[in-house]
């Protein structure tokens, strides 16, 4: 510490509040764009109970169909839906600042970054639908 | 539009205790006034005993960042208008050691910028014989980091410099950066230590205010997350070819 400072008057750092989050609401989106990861948690738990459910059998399965039919499951579902399309988008929207930023020696704009993926989440959306509906 | 406005001033003197408390003021609310020249109102006409830095007056020299209303801004750059019909909020840059009224102990910031070396280095420290040439695509790479100012708004809107006062932070890494990507320079490789680290590019977690709060437009946010790429391949580079020059 450089000497000078010990004839300088004391200073004071507040303390950051435990809920800084709630005071602006970029704040709050970077907070709630964080929590979304414990919903693409759950989603990845969904598929392995899924799996499990498949391979264990008819009876197996039905009860796990039932599971999810529950009303508590449907709100949860659609919560952590919400919130996982709102992980992809922020992510996606992320890409162009992470990726290099020069093809050819010429800049490339945000959109041809962050494009190909919402153009390649539409289109698995679109055929793992087809399937679900039972279309093909 | 009301000919006045009221603004709730903190106050901070370490000899009344380790507290903020805030004073209101009523000032004339002119269409052409920032908010500095409400505050220089009241320190001239009101009580000149409130304390806040400033000089320019036009967003170039970075003394007059405050938080209005919880934002972090150039108070020489924000027309108090704007906040009508009020009261405005005028605090110290959050984040820092206050050390009176709304001035803040910039050292902390000042020795973070110092850790990056924030000037061109060059292996042969001779003077050239000639000036160092540089095409427009070249100066192109970095031309927007230069133009920050150091007026430490970003730092005011980092979280995480709040939470963890040891980050380096976006003003310093965005700096660090202009000078690795400037063709001019050769000392990317010592600045690694300063930025390569948890306290450096790792800890920021892409909260993005940064680069929305600058006042000159420099994205500080980009420049971490496109060094965090940098370092990434360099680890690669060094993991992959153990013998290359690290």
């Amino acid at each position: 510490m450089p000497q000078y400072r010990q004839f300088q008057p004391e200073t004071y750092r507040p303390e950051m509040r435990a809920y800084w989050y709630f005071d602006r609401w970029p704040y709050l989106k970077f907070m709630l764009r964080e929590a979304s990861s414990v919903f693409v948690a759950w989603f990845a738990v969904v598929i392995l109970l899924q799996l499990k459910a498949l391979i264990s059998g008819p009876s197996a399965f039905e009860s796990f169909q039932r599971f999810m039919a529950t009303p508590a499951v449907l709100v949860l579902n659609v919560v952590a839906f919400v919130f996982v399309c709102f992980h992809a988008i922020t992510w996606f929207v992320l890409v162009p600042r992470v990726m290099a930023r020069q093809v050819l020696q010429r800049p490339t704009p945000d959109l041809m970054s962050a494009a190909p993926n919402f153009g390649i989440w539409l289109l698995t959306s679109v055929i793992v639908a087809l399937f679900a509906l039972r279309i093909i | 539009m009301a000919d006045t406005i009221i603004l709730e001033v903190a106050r901070f003197s370490p000899e009344r205790g380790l507290a903020i408390t805030f004073q209101t003021f009523e000032v004339p609310l002119r269409s052409d006034w920032m908010v500095l020249d409400a505050l220089n109102y009241i320190k001239d006409n009101i009580d000149g005993s409130l304390t806040f830095r400033w000089s320019c007056r036009m967003g170039i020299c970075g003394s007059c960042g405050m938080m209005v209303n919880g934002v972090p801004k150039l108070t020489c750059e924000s027309l108090i208008s704007q906040f009508a019909p009020g009261p405005v909020r005028i605090e110290p840059l959050e984040h820092f050691p206050i050390v009176k009224d709304l001035v803040i102990d910039m050292d902390v910031f000042l020795e973070k910028l110092q850790k990056v070396r924030p000037w061109i280095v060059r292996k042969d420290e001779r003077l050239p014989a000639r000036e160092f040439l540089q095409t427009p695509a070249q100066l192109d790479t970095f031309h927007q980091y230069s133009l920050c100012i150091n007026c430490m708004l970003c730092y005011a809107a980092c979280p995480v410099f709040g939470l963890d006062p040891q980050f380096v932070g976006p003003a310093a890494l965005a700096l660090a950066e202009r000078y690795n990507l400037d063709s001019r320079d050769q000392g990317a490789s010592e600045r690694t230590d300063a930025l390569s680290q948890h306290d450096g590019i790792w800890d920021c977690t892409v909260v993005g205010e940064c680069s929305t709060v600058c006042p000159k437009g420099v994205d500080p946010s980009l420049a971490i997350q496109q060094y965090k790429l940098t370092a990434t391949k360099e680890w690669f580079k060094t993991w992959l070819l153990p013998w290359g020059n690290k």
